[in-house]
């Protein structure tokens, strides 16, 4: 992967220090000051990929040591406290975007974000397949609780024989979420492939943006409730 | 540019280093030792650092202040438990801790100044040049007060500190560029206060920290005071001593105590003899290393705990790791390296000098950032959670733990009611749920423009330098306008009292130096009078009537000189006795050469 110069915007178009056209370059060709990157750009674009969710998250390491090295506060000790701010600007946008793109769900939220306008945190929604069994878990943890609080040991062990076949129901179903999600990860990748335009294609991919939001939603309750329950058994 | 030398700040020793070449090297003092004491004695002479403040350590124990680094950035109400070991006095003041030394009253920042004065020094008269610039390494657990009170240190030292380095990172980048490995790598850093763990990934010159966690307070002296422990049990039951009251006897136990831990480390048994007072003859015991090992088996457990946190948080099992590297004198411990061993699965490396690594380390991140060296980069993370409190004292996060600095989160604030002109912000950072079981960084408040409730829109953004230091802006959204915002540390220094400790520190020293140079013209004149003395009793029939008077008169003008307290009246006082006397000394000289040559062949002189 090769760092062109003009990859990522910047945010103005003269620089801020000797208004001479910067055409798009990291430094400026007259006066060799480091400028600021736009506010506004999108982490994709920072590290000039597609808006893809399946990542060369080894090329995108690499591409990142390399930006680390433009724009680090080290290489500016000694300058003027302008050049300082923006190598520090710069270099916590570009922080943020490798850790949002490294991980793939923080990668596909930001994606939510981005294409659909979603919260910051999506909120949990327990999925409707496991109503039944959320109840009862529920009964369960009740029933450990008070066995914990009366000492009775029988009744102890029964509850959390029981909470532990919870367990496993949750992670099958956190396992399924997942599997899934994958599999929309490859849908849309496709898509973003194909030419723009197309009318059936940007019903595909809002059908597709949605039902990621769901399976996150129903993940991240399915996460907390295995976070409770892990508490609860250790 | 201005030379940058690198220090590494200890809770038990300092260093200085610098880049000599491509090799980081620590700049040793007169005498050739390399570690200063992170001690400071307040004796009638002025303040002592350093080795000379160590020999105060028994002979001046209530005046003698160290492990300062256990101070930094807290409050008196954190470090009650260990009061017991210090026998100096400790108070608080709006948050900031206080030692009582001599008639002074004075914060850990301006303690470490002191310290660091010392090691500034000896880089100066090392260079031959004045040094204005340091980069300084803390514990990489050290939250921002910590930090904050850190950097505040060498502000009233004189250094503009020019980043402040994680230990654990910094020994990385001593150890990398001496062995130019690639791969996962744990540091394991046990000093005397502070315990650190931290992760890296070395690739093509890139050391980037994945996680970090610790605890800044446990360390070697925490090892001590189990010893000391025992030791006063014995003293109670066996001679019906307490040390209350005694801080001599206190200090004695605390030194042979570490003593004998180190021997330890090469020795499987030892014997501490400590003098009892009133001449009562001596304590005396031995101790083995199982026994040292049994005392402080779980000191030694609670630094497993973080290790496995800070695996879990870069997201490796324990065997993803190539290095292990030990760093801190804590380490050279046996227990320590197979409880690392065994968690790790590894042999640790430990043939890097434990005590100078972090301070080689400092120097090359130094030489980074003077421009020297070019292809290593240092990636690091901020240890805390960051987060402001909210509704129900709940803290709500907002930069996590081991994000990769400098990083910055914004937030927008707006009002309740109508017509409401400021909003209180409490910055909190650790793991918490709840705000009050956090630390509390700092308060501030945004003042806002009378408007009906909802309709400001204020943007505050929170940005963690390179150093780990926050820093705070807030910007109205409607008019674009930049607000200016005081924050109050909740346990640190404002900006006008490190203002107003620079300006003490000078006076200090001058105050220091000027009694110093008393002191010495003192010393001059007490044997330049016995001289004389001597001079006219064994040949005073030598000198005319003359130079008689103008001595005597010459001697009362020196004893009234010594009555006052000017240095310099001194100074001319003697003089002026040396060239009255001159000439006797001379007559004298000539008269013991004959005396002494009398009974001597001329063969036996030439």
């Amino acid at each position: 992967m090769e760092i062109t110069k003009k990859e990522l915007p910047l945010a103005r178009s003269m620089c801020w220090h000797c208004q001479s056209d910067i055409g798009g370059e990291y430094f400026c060709n007259q006066c060799v000051k480091v400028q600021p990157l736009s506010k506004d750009m999108d982490y994709f674009t920072c590290f000039g990929l597609p808006r893809k969710l399946n990542i060369d998250t080894a090329r995108l390491e690499t591409k990142f040591y390399e930006l680390s090295r433009v724009f680090h506060p080290d290489f500016f000790e000694g300058k003027s406290e302008m050049e300082r701010a923006v190598s520090l600007a710069n270099s916590a946008i570009l922080n943020q975007a490798y850790r949002t793109l490294k991980d793939p769900l923080q990668r596909v939220e930001y994606l939510l974000r981005l294409e659909a306008g979603a919260a910051k945190d999506i909120p949990g929604k327990a999925p409707a397949d496991l109503f039944e069994a959320i109840l009862e878990m529920q009964e369960h943890l009740e029933a450990f609780h008070a066995a914990t609080a009366e000492n009775d040991a029988k009744t102890l062990a029964r509850a959390g024989e029981l909470l532990r076949g919870a367990r496993k129901t949750l992670e099958a179903k956190r396992a399924a979420l997942e599997n899934r999600l994958a599999e929309l990860f490859q849908i849309w990748d496709k898509l973003v492939e194909k030419p723009p335009h197309d009318q059936t294609q940007t019903a595909t991919k809002e059908r597709t943006l949605k039902e990621m939001r769901d399976l996150l939603s129903e993940r991240s309750y399915v996460m907390n409730m295995l976070q409770n329950l892990n508490e609860v058994l250790a | 540019m201005a030379r940058i030398v690198g220090i590494d700040l200890g809770t038990t020793n300092s260093l200085v280093a610098y880049m000599n070449g491509k090799t980081p090297t620590v700049i040793p003092g007169p005498e050739g030792r390399t570690l200063v004491p992170s001690i400071v004695a307040y004796t009638p002479s002025g303040f002592l650092t350093g080795d000379a403040a160590k020999e105060q350590l028994v002979r001046n124990p209530e005046h003698t202040v160290y492990s300062v680094k256990r101070f930094m950035g807290k409050g008196l109400a954190d470090v009650t438990q260990e009061l017991r070991y210090f026998p100096f006095k400790l108070t608080e003041q709006n948050g900031v801790i206080r030692l009582q030394i001599g008639n002074k009253s004075l914060t850990p920042p301006e303690i470490s100044a002191m310290v660091l004065k010392e090691l500034k020094a000896r880089a100066e008269a090392f260079f031959g040049e004045e040094i204005r610039k340091a980069v300084i390494t803390v514990p990489a657990y050290f939250n921002d007060s910590q930090r904050q009170a850190t950097k505040d240190a060498g502000k009233i030292a004189g250094l503009e500190v020019v980043r402040i380095v994680n230990e654990p990172t910094a020994a990385s980048l001593a150890y990398g560029l001496q062995k130019r490995k690639q791969g996962i790598i744990a540091v394991y850093d046990l000093g005397g206060g502070t315990f650190d763990i931290s992760i890296l990934k070395l690739k093509s010159g890139i050391f980037e920290v994945l996680a970090t966690n610790g605890n800044t307070h446990l360390g070697g002296d925490d090892f001590d005071r189990r010893l000391v422990d025992v030791m006063m049990q014995d003293l109670k039951v066996k001679h019906s001593l307490s040390v209350e009251g005694r801080p001599e006897l206190q200090q004695e136990l605390r030194i042979r105590a570490e003593q004998a831990k180190c021997r330890l480390s090469t020795d499987t048994e030892t014997v501490v003899e400590v003098p009892l007072p009133d001449g009562k003859g001596h304590y005396r015991r031995t101790f083995t290393r199982a026994e040292l090992e049994k005392l402080v088996d779980d000191l030694v457990e609670k630094t497993l705990a973080p290790c496995r946190q800070a695996l879990a948080d870069a997201g490796l099992p324990a065997t993803d790791v190539d290095e292990v590297v030990l760093v801190g004198g804590s380490t050279r411990m046996p227990l320590v390296q197979q409880r690392v061993q065994a968690l790790f699965g590894k042999t640790p490396h430990c043939e890097l000098n434990p005590d100078e690594v972090v301070a080689l380390g400092a120097a090359v991140q130094a030489d980074i950032l003077s421009g020297g060296i070019q292809d290593m980069l240092l990636l690091d993370v901020t240890p805390l959670t960051l987060g402001i409190e909210t509704m129900g004292g709940v803290m709500s996060s907002l930069i996590r733990r081991n994000t990769t600095i400098p990083t910055s989160a914004k937030e927008l604030f707006t009002t309740f009611v109508d017509g409401q002109t400021s909003v209180d912000i409490h910055i909190l950072q650790g793991e918490r749920e709840l705000a009050k079981d956090n630390r509390s960084l700092a308060r501030f408040q945004l003042r806002i423009p009378p408007m009906p409730a909802g309709v400001p829109r204020i943007e505050v953004t929170f940005m963690i330098d390179a150093n780990g230091i926050l820093n705070v802006t807030a910007r109205d959204v409607r008019t674009g306008e930049v607000q200016s915002i005081e924050v109050k540390p909740s346990y640190g220094l404002t900006d006008q009292e490190v203002e107003r400790m620079i300006r003490d520190s000078f006076v200090y020293a001058k105050q220091d130096i000027q009694e110093r140079q008393r002191i010495e013209a003192m010393n001059e004149a007490e044997s330049i009078l016995r001289a004389t003395e001597k001079a006219l009793a064994r040949a005073g029939n030598l000198a005319t009537p003359e130079e008689l008077a103008a001595i005597q008169a010459a001697v009362a003008n020196l004893k009234s000189a010594m009555a006052g307290t000017d240095h310099r009246a001194l100074r001319d006082a003697i003089e002026k006795l040396n060239k009255a006397s001159y000439s006797l000394a001379e007559k004298l000289m000539n008269s013991t050469l004959q005396e002494a040559l009398k009974d001597k062949k001329l063969s036996d002189v030439t």
